[in-house]
């Protein structure tokens, strides 16, 4: 109970390749859970069963209370699907764009054009509400296709990979839009694949391999596991490497053939500082000195211990 | 029920909408059939049989209302399967809009689009001299037989569509082609050599097209074959067979996207 979104020993075969392989998940209501994985991992197929897109294989999901295998309608009536790709048709305006999906979900025309205002206003689409949306930005196409979802105020929103080819300031955007919707009180299910983004909205992050969730915990929970930042020094010559290795600690690892040498810090500036008068009183002159957050690939080899395959 | 009704409206309405905001398309959709009509009327027209002798405009326009019909396969497939591509497919499967909505609508705005075509076409005929001669109300039961095709083509369009790609999608116009050759739409299947007479007697379109012919009163009707021969019959039959086999088709299809 309590559980906006609950799957359990999830299976989703296709063909012979296992693409969900006991995928367990429990969202609590209001929250905003992040799935996290490389592509293939299973991301994308979860929320297509979850949003009655695909029949499961094995293993039972509930959303919004309903049983997603038997109670497809009820399920359908209560979430809201943002896929990957923008559903915003281009030929027809803002407006009409919203109006369409508000009569799909069964509004009267007027209810569907008075919610559609609403939208738009809240949006921030009211002066290109009558602009046909292949006049739109991107950012601005992608707010359309989020507000067409939010139509009925669905109690669960998926949203897969919502910023996946938008600039840092459309990001932005669309990340604002997504807190203010679960401040109203609905519970998302985000898939993505960048690590600020799951940092930036989720309460939960899970991490899917191989159809299976290899890790889960609150964003501060995982990167603790990942070691945090490092610290990074490039120095010119061989020789200079092992007084490197003793300013930056015995867990430093050396790479000997890009003159480098790295490490986990926690406290990033106090780290940089130290480093650098230590470095100095040696006598080593680096060629660079850089703190560096991990990167998505060093997540899953922290986490699954195999590289995130990247299709082409 | 009531639901269904109004689905299927707001999503053919989408349709006719995009149809009248892209007046390329809507070029497009009508320059070729009109061109065809100038070409093959008026250019090719002089040096053209119809076999049992007649005007060869009479002969003609009959063959191009069902070309143009045939080619709206072309589009049903297109609009299909842009849907599924760009989501909006699953978009649908995923709101609590009736699932007949979706198919019912594509069908309407089919239809819709292809009367449009026929009309503008009737007209592009009836200027340069082509005419029907046994009254309105067998010249509407031709155009409705047209329809009939049309909108058993739908289903052919919609499983087609749910099975292949825009890009695969685009490339169907090679195929419809010489489908809509193969007939006794420009030329009388009795001047084509032996096979191919059989393929163009037989094809479903050729079907459509005589019985068509014979309510206009139009030349070129008739022949020995049992298909030519039995033409009105067969233009009822051939797209009760192709609903029959792709309406379920599509259906299934529908549901194994889940899958």
């Amino acid at each position: 109970m309590g559980h906006a979104v609950f799957a359990e020993g999830l299976r989703k075969r296709f063909d012979q390749k296992a693409a969900l392989d006991g995928f367990d998940l429990a969202v609590p209501a209001g929250t905003v859970c992040g799935l996290l994985g490389p592509n293939g991992a299973g991301k994308t197929t979860a929320v297509r069963i979850l949003a009655t897109l695909l029949r499961l294989d094995g293993g039972r999901a509930e959303v919004a209370g309903f049983d997603v295998a038997r109670e497809a309608p009820q399920v359908r009536s209560q979430v809201a699907l943002n896929g990957q790709q923008s559903t915003v048709d281009d030929v027809l305006t803002g407006k009409e764009n919203l109006v369409m999906w508000g009569r799909l979900y069964h509004l009267s025309r007027r209810q569907a054009e008075a919610r559609a205002d609403e939208l738009l206003e809240q949006f921030g689409l009211t002066d290109a509400a009558d602009k046909r949306a292949k006049h739109y930005s991107g950012g601005m196409r992608r707010r359309l296709d989020l507000a067409s979802s939010f139509i009925m105020r669905p109690s669960v929103l998926f949203l897969d990979e919502p910023t996946t080819g938008l600039d840092p300031r459309n990001r932005g955007e669309v990340w604002r839009e997504v807190k203010r919707v679960v401040a109203e009180g609905t519970t998302v299910l985000l898939t993505t694949q960048y690590l600020d983004e799951a940092d930036q909205l989720a309460d939960q992050i899970v991490v899917l391999d191989t159809g299976r969730v290899a890790a889960q915990g609150t964003p501060d929970q995982l990167k603790s596991r990942l070691g945090g930042d490092r610290i990074e020094v490039v120095v010119r010559t061989s020789e200079e490497l092992p007084v490197v290795r003793e300013v930056l600690g015995h867990d430093a690892e050396v790479d000997p053939d890009g003159f480098r040498v790295s490490a986990a810090v926690t406290d990033r500036v106090a780290a940089l500082t130290r480093v650098t008068s230590g470095l100095a009183s040696r006598g080593v002159e680096a060629e660079d000195i850089a703190l560096r957050r991990p990167t998505l690939d060093e997540v899953f080899l922290a986490i699954t211990g195999h590289r995130a395959e990247v299709r082409a | 029920m009531r639901y269904a009704v109004i689905d299927s409206w707001v999503v053919a309405k989408r349709d006719l909408i995009h149809w009248l905001r892209e007046p390329v398309r809507v070029f497009a959709n009508l320059a070729y059939p009109i061109i065809s009509v100038l070409i093959f009327g008026l250019v090719f027209g002089s040096a053209m049989n119809v076999f049992g002798g007649g005007d060869y405009i009479e002969f003609l326009l009959p063959g191009m209302f069902g070309q143009t019909i045939a080619f709206g396969v072309g589009t049903t497939l297109m609009m299909v399967s842009m849907d599924a591509d760009r989501g909006v497919t699953d978009r649908f499967r995923a709101s609590p809009m009736s699932q007949t909505g979706v198919v019912a609508g594509r069908s309407i705005a089919d239809l819709v689009n292809s009367s449009l075509e026929l009309l503008v076409l009737a007209l592009c005929g009836l200027v340069i001299g082509w005419s029907f001669h046994d009254g309105l109300l067998n010249a509407l039961a031709a155009f409705a037989l047209f329809l009939w095709l049309r909108f058993a083509l739908v289903w052919v369009g919609i499983y087609l569509g749910l099975l292949v790609k825009p890009e695969a999608a685009q490339a169907s116009w090679m195929f419809l082609f010489p489908l809509t050759m193969f007939a006794n739409t420009f030329v009388s299947p009795e001047l084509m050599p032996g096979w191919l007479r059989a393929v163009s007697e037989w094809n479903p379109l050729s079907s459509t097209v005589a019985a068509a012919r014979e309510l206009f009163g139009n030349p070129g009707v008739g022949g020995d074959s049992w298909a030519a021969q039995h033409s009105l019959l067969l233009a009822v039959l051939w797209p009760a067979v192709f609903v029959a086999i792709f309406w379920p088709l599509s259906v299934l299809k529908y549901r194994n996207l889940s899958r």
